[in-house]
């Protein structure tokens, strides 16, 4: 099959050039327009999550301080900002978001195969945030269940928001599955099916790469949070038994009987294991691709990267019950779980030495996101180390439920994340606006991010160390802990208000860049990967203008000898510009930058 | 370059707040020196990769930096130097491997020789149940819960009879002898965690976990709940104490077994009513309370409170503290009841007392009130009357002016302090998110409606 | 977990195994011509549809197969009594059948161009399917009016769960078929469309249909 001109392809003409301001951005089905809308969407909640966040922090910092924190909002705000993080800000941030905005640009098609469906997953992810921002103010108020939701204390008395603050969380899981089966199925489509001429597999970015995976980790997992969502709903409205054991609650008899609180844990984790890698996935793929192009080198070992990815997916489907060692479930799963734990770690190893390599003899522009992905490096080692205390069984038992553990995951799934988000935040806005940013502003803002979430999460691993269990309100007089734990507690709120507050820097630089930005080149890191090579800047609907691009390369093509530029673009053939390998320079013959 | 100084700075600053830092495990009295071992195997091998890899890093970005005219290298891959990353990478993980496997066999694997001890957890306190002579624990069941029977034992089951039941969350285990706690929960997940035996395991309702370890050192140790049970988890604490054998014997030989406690015989209100006598100088004929006396109103208050607090005034628990000066009349007055019977005659007797609501003395912003009470109302009922369960009492149409003051003393240490005073404790913890007198008045204020 | 792992296995099995046919152990930086096996079809078309539809059936077995996990778990608890299923289920069965056949039936019919058995065919598989989902509802009415109700024991509550989630499954399908329907009826649409939702419908239902045997046979058993 050789190109298909636009003009040939009739039905697509009906999603094309939207009219008015209504069909262009809210009703839009134009894969950029509804990755906006779920970027927005998913920042928007986690600043939520993060005012959250900042009050808990207030509390443990300075306990009895402030009026306006008692133990039944504590438990609510740390339950809500974990369940946003983990589920509303960073999977939908990262599929919903940066999936639909790189893969069909990327992989070089038009849009997402069924745009439709896409607009639709965005709506029905909007009303799961919805409803998840209704249960605050219901009644009892949202749940405080912390984010694992375990039963029976989830669905019981003693427990905030045990009413309808429950009822609505689980519902709004379950609508926000919904909405990423929709989104899943179109991402993993996409990439299979509407990759342009040339762009066989292993000519994707990483990044392609990364969220593929998480997709499919993401499809084959959330089905286990929907079965315990609804159990838990039956347990609770219609008082079956899955989950809950005869019990006591209170002096009274609640009626359950024969229920094992143990399952639930299992489906939970059997979920929340791949959630972890669903959110570090992309993340590894878009760091990979940030470093290849600020470094000006192709990623190292690209081979060993696309397995590491896919052994690191597969392989997280046989880890969950590394979160359940002390739960009481059978101890002798805890032999078989912390090798499969610790074995993860190889691949997991294999990525960060291939960055760190990717460095090696190249020639680091130390720009903004370059930054960050460098600064990302730092946090993730830092992250997967700890990670080895807590899989390993035996370290599990002083360390499990204690502020250590807190501190790893934080590290691990929340600051190097987050540092991606920024990093690819600050790479692809000149491809989102058309707009430059303040590049002075964005390293500031680096700095005090990078700085500033190392000064909380690092002491906060000594803390679990000393035994401070997470999920306390207050600690009142604990005879073994040192009394300097409170000031080292202060000390860390300080750092996260700080963090914190040093965002504002971001929103101002993105919103003066919007405002009175300079304009961006089309392709001002000189990046090889197609969506900088797109007829328009920033990109029309439907990408490409008449022709699609057709690929003659990897997408890692920096610094290729015998080539006068340091780059070549995907679409640049053979004839035009030397393949890697052949390195006589015969064939040299300069690439420019408009070639289509 | 000041991105690699700020990386090294960074690898440098880690090591070194490791190294000074005060904050690390507390010291260990239980037999798992092994965990610690594999804590320290795991610490050098991730060290040395945490400083390796990052190191490297930086001289990475100081050496290949971006210069005008220079062009990075070309080299997709190198398999060799993937291969032996690899395997590195493979032995790092088995060193810390191996170990934490041995020591994860030996925790699964209890001796034989280890002695049970049943550790019971609710929302939010801990009791607990020790084998009679028979060495056999007697059948529980949830369902079977009463405030007569908390734990919930088959009174039908003869190996239950002599079950040592201990209604308080001191546990006391003799030194140097294996132990495994069975762990039991009445209603959600708990966690039994002591952080100098360095083990911990969840109580979950419906099935029976466990852990052991062999203390080494004698003294107190605190217990946490480390798996959220709802919101008075931080509060929910106890202590295992470490005694000598002989020391444990007589401890143990002091507790009452299930059969005796099911066979105590309610208090005789008719000789309590003699006794009564002292109290009646100060609480009144009718337990009315008199507020010029400083005494509160105690007709309506559940028998079990009363019990415990004159027990804890009794035991030194309560009206100890300097500043404590109307606990410490208390003290000398429960003097005159000479033991538990003589404590079950005069409830019994303060039992019959007709319950008059008090005259009320403290106004406040009920909406307020309302909304603080939210809190308390998890414990002490959204009516107020208080729920043996939660060791909660009664406080509506009680004297607010008592309340007002315990209060007080709650949040200022006066009481609840002591670290034998678990219930009083929890309140101390709960009672900090008052912040200032007006929102105790407020929330009085409401109480005083129910 | 061993069925939702077993489930898993076969599933990560067929993409590794279609991967490894892709061009997976090429060294991508070395130059080749590019190949005419390119993917790009027109969006939404037939290939991807279909791809979609396997994905989302992939994702529906993984609900099922968790819940059979939950229920193999959870059976092992000791207070499970097997209900006694109502004697209509086989009824219902036969009717999903030949549902199913009836629909293979119309997609060969659609295949061959047979334009004149597209309606009946169709009209006569919503009927037996629609007819399924109310047996199941008067199954559960005969259950409630027995006194089996959710609460009685997990195996009743399961059963409710199972069947309801299937049913649940049932009617997206339905939603699916009555605007095929609707089109054949209407005469509107274009044949070659509504021949590739048909086959689409009939791949959904075979699916559901082998769904629902399996979750039956596990009802009877158990």
């Amino acid at each position: 099959m050789s190109y298909v001109a636009i003009a040939d392809r009739d039905h697509e003409q009906e999603h094309h050039d939207p009219q008015t301001f209504i069909t262009k951005y809210i009703w839009s089905q134009d894969h950029k327009v509804i990755a906006v809308q779920y970027g927005l969407t998913a920042i928007f909640v986690g600043l939520i999550a993060l005012g959250l966040s900042a009050m808990m922090r207030l509390q443990l910092g300075f306990p009895d301080e402030f009026t306006f924190i008692n133990p039944e909002n504590y438990y609510q705000f740390i339950t809500m900002h974990g369940m946003i993080m983990v589920i509303y800000l960073l999977t939908a941030l990262f599929l919903g978001g940066f999936g639909n905005y790189l893969i069909p640009l990327m992989v070089g098609s038009r849009d997402m195969v069924f745009p439709y469906l896409n607009m639709l997953s965005y709506w029905v992810y909007l009303l799961s945030v919805i409803i998840l921002v209704v249960s605050f103010f219901v009644p009892g108020g949202s749940t405080g269940a912390g984010w694992t939701l375990y039963p029976p204390q989830a669905i019981m008395a003693g427990t905030p928001g045990v009413d309808l603050g429950i009822i609505l969380m689980l519902v709004s899981l379950a609508v926000f599955i919904v909405a990423f089966t929709m989104g899943g199925l179109n991402y993993i489509t996409t990439v299979l099916q509407a990759r342009c001429k040339g762009m066989t597999l292993m000519r994707m970015p990483l990044s392609v790469w990364g969220i593929f995976t998480a997709t499919v980790l993401g499809l084959l997992a959330f089905p286990a949070l929907l079965v315990s969502a609804i159990m838990m709903l039956l347990d609770k409205t219609l008082m079956t038994s899955f989950f809950m054991p005869a019990i006591s609650s209170m002096g009274t008899d609640p009626g359950y009987t024969g229920g094992s609180p143990i399952l639930f844990q299992h489906l939970f984790w059997f979920f929340g294991h791949p959630e972890v890698y669903i959110v570090a996935l992309p993340a590894f793929g878009i760091v990979s691709d940030l470093l290849s192009t600020h470094a000006r080198k192709n990623i190292f070992g690209y081979r060993m990267m696309v397995w590491a990815i896919i052994a690191i997916g597969g392989l997280s489907f046989v880890v969950w019950a590394h979160h359940m060692y002390v739960s009481g479930m059978n101890p002798y799963f805890g032999f078989f779980f912390a090798t499969t734990t610790l074995i993860i770690a190889v691949p997991t190893a294999i990525k960060v030495y291939n960055w760190v390599l990717t460095l090696w003899e190249g020639n680091i522009h130390l720009r903004v996101p370059m930054l960050f992905a460098i600064g990302f490096i730092f946090t993730f080692i830092h992250g997967g180390l700890t990670g080895l205390f807590l899989g390993n069984v035996t370290i599990d038992l002083p360390l499990s439920d204690t502020y250590f553990v807190v501190a790893h995951f934080h590290m691990v799934m929340g600051v190097s994340p987050i540092l991606v988000v920024f990093g690819a935040i600050y790479h692809w806005w000149p491809k989102i606006t058309g707009k430059m940013y303040n590049e002075t502003l964005g390293k500031w803002h680096f700095w005090m991010t990078f700085l500033g979430t190392y000064a909380i999460y690092l002491p906060m691993h000594y803390l679990g160390f000393a035994g401070v269990p997470r999920r306390y309100f207050a600690m009142g007089n604990t005879e073994f802990l040192p009394e300097s734990a409170q000031d080292l507690n202060a000390a860390i709120t300080i750092s996260a208000l700080f963090v914190a507050c040093t965002q504002i820097l971001f929103f101002a630089n993105m919103i003066w860049s919007l405002w009175k930005g300079p304009k961006s080149d089309p392709n001002p890191w000189d990046a090889t990967t197609l969506e900088w090579q797109t007829p328009d800047h920033p990109p029309k609907h439907g990408n490409w203008g008449h022709e699609l691009p057709v690929v003659h390369r990897w997408a890692y093509d920096y610094s290729v000898p015998g080539h006068e530029e340091d780059f070549i673009p995907q679409n640049v053939s053979a004839d035009d510009a030397p393949a890697g390998r052949e390195h006589g320079g015969e064939h040299a013959i300069v690439a420019t930058k408009e070639h289509k | 370059m000041p991105f690699a100084v700020v990386l090294i700075l960074l690898v440098v600053g880690s090591i070194l707040f490791h190294i000074l830092s005060p904050w690390t495990f507390t010291e260990l009295a239980s037999n798992w020196s092994m965990v610690d071992f594999t804590v320290d195997i795991t610490l050098w091998v991730t060290g040395v990769v945490f400083v390796a890899v990052n190191l490297f890093m930086a001289y990475c970005v100081i050496k290949f930096r971006y210069k005008k005219g220079a062009r990075a290298t070309y080299e997709p891959e190198n398999k060799k130097l993937e291969s032996w990353l690899t395997g590195l990478t493979a032995v790092g993980v088995a060193a810390m491997l191996t170990p934490g496997l041995v020591v994860w066999d030996q925790f699964v694997s209890v001796p034989d020789d280890a002695h049970v001890v049943e550790a019971v957890g609710q929302q939010w306190h801990w009791t607990f149940r020790y084998p009679g002579k028979d060495g056999k624990l007697g059948e529980v069941d949830n369902e079977r819960v009463s405030s007569r029977n908390p734990f919930g034992i088959d009174p039908e089951d003869p190996h239950g009879q002599d079950d040592i039941v201990v209604y308080s969350p001191e546990a006391h285990i003799p030194l140097d002898r294996p132990v495994k706690f069975l762990l039991r929960s009445k209603d959600v997940l708990h966690d039994f965690a002591v952080a100098q035996f360095r083990v911990k395991m969840d109580l979950v309702p419906g099935m029976n976990t466990f852990l052991w370890l062999t203390p080494t050192k004698s003294g107190r140790f605190e217990i946490l709940c480390e798996e959220l049970c709802g919101i008075g988890h931080h509060t929910m604490r106890g202590a295992v104490i470490v005694d000598e054998q002989q020391e444990f014997n007589t401890w143990l030989a002091r507790q009452t077994t299930f059969a005796e406690h099911m066979a105590t015989p309610d208090g005789n209100a008719t000789i309590g009513a003699a006794q009564y006598g002292v109290c009646a100088a100060c609480h009144g004929q009718k337990g009315e309370g008199n507020v010029a006396m400083n005494a509160p109103k105690i007709a309506g208050l559940p028998s079990w409170y009363i019990k415990r607090q004159v027990q804890n005034y009794k035991r030194g628990l309560r009206g100890v503290h300097p500043e404590d000066q109307f606990g410490q009349q208390m003290v000398g007055m429960v003097a005159t009841l000479a033991d538990d019977a003589a404590i079950d005659n005069v409830t019994a007797h303060i039992a019959t007392f007709p319950d008059n609501p008090p005259a009320t003395s403290i106004d406040g912003d009920l909406e307020h009130g309302q909304k603080l009470y939210a809190v308390c109302a998890y414990c002490h009922g959204g009516d107020g009357m208080g729920r043996q369960a939660l060791n909660a009492p009664r406080i509506a149409g009680m004297s607010d002016w008592y309340i007002a003051r315990q209060l007080d003393n709650f949040k200022a240490g006066v009481r609840g302090a002591h670290p034998g005073d678990y219930y009083g404790f929890q309140m101390g913890l709960m009672g900090q998110s008052l912040h200032d007198e007006q929102a105790v008045d407020d929330i009085i204020a409401y109480i005083n409606t129910l | 977990m061993t069925i939702a792992l077993g489930f898993l296995a076969i599933i990560l099995a067929t993409l590794l195994g279609w991967l490894l046919k892709q061009t997976f152990n090429s060294a991508p930086w070395e130059m080749e011509v590019v190949s005419d096996t390119a993917h790009y079809g027109p969006l939404g078309d037939d290939k991807s549809k279909l791809i979609a539809l396997l994905g989302l059936l992939a994702v529906v077995s993984s609900f099922f197969a968790l819940i059979l996990s939950a229920y193999a778990l959870r059976m092992e608890l000791g207070d499970w009594v097997p209900m006694t299923e109502p004697q209509l289920l086989w009824m219902n069965t036969v009717m999903l059948v030949i549902a199913s056949g009836v629909l293979q039936w119309t997609r060969n019919a659609a295949i061959a161009g047979q334009q004149a058995r597209l309606q009946p065919g169709l009209i006569i598989t919503g009927i037996l399917t629609l007819g399924f989902v109310l047996g199941q509802f008067v199954a559960w009415q005969q259950l409630q009016n027995s006194g089996q109700f959710i609460t009685n024991n997990p195996s009743n509550a399961f059963f409710y769960f199972l069947t309801g989630a299937h049913a649940v499954h049932i009617v997206g399908g339905l939603i699916v078929w009555a605007r095929a329907t609707m089109k054949v009826v209407l005469g509107k649409g274009e044949v070659g469309q509504i021949r590739r939702s048909i086959e689409l419908c009939t791949i959904y239902w075979h699916f559901l249909l082998l769904v629902w045997l399996v979750l039956f046979g596990l009802l009877l058993q158990t």
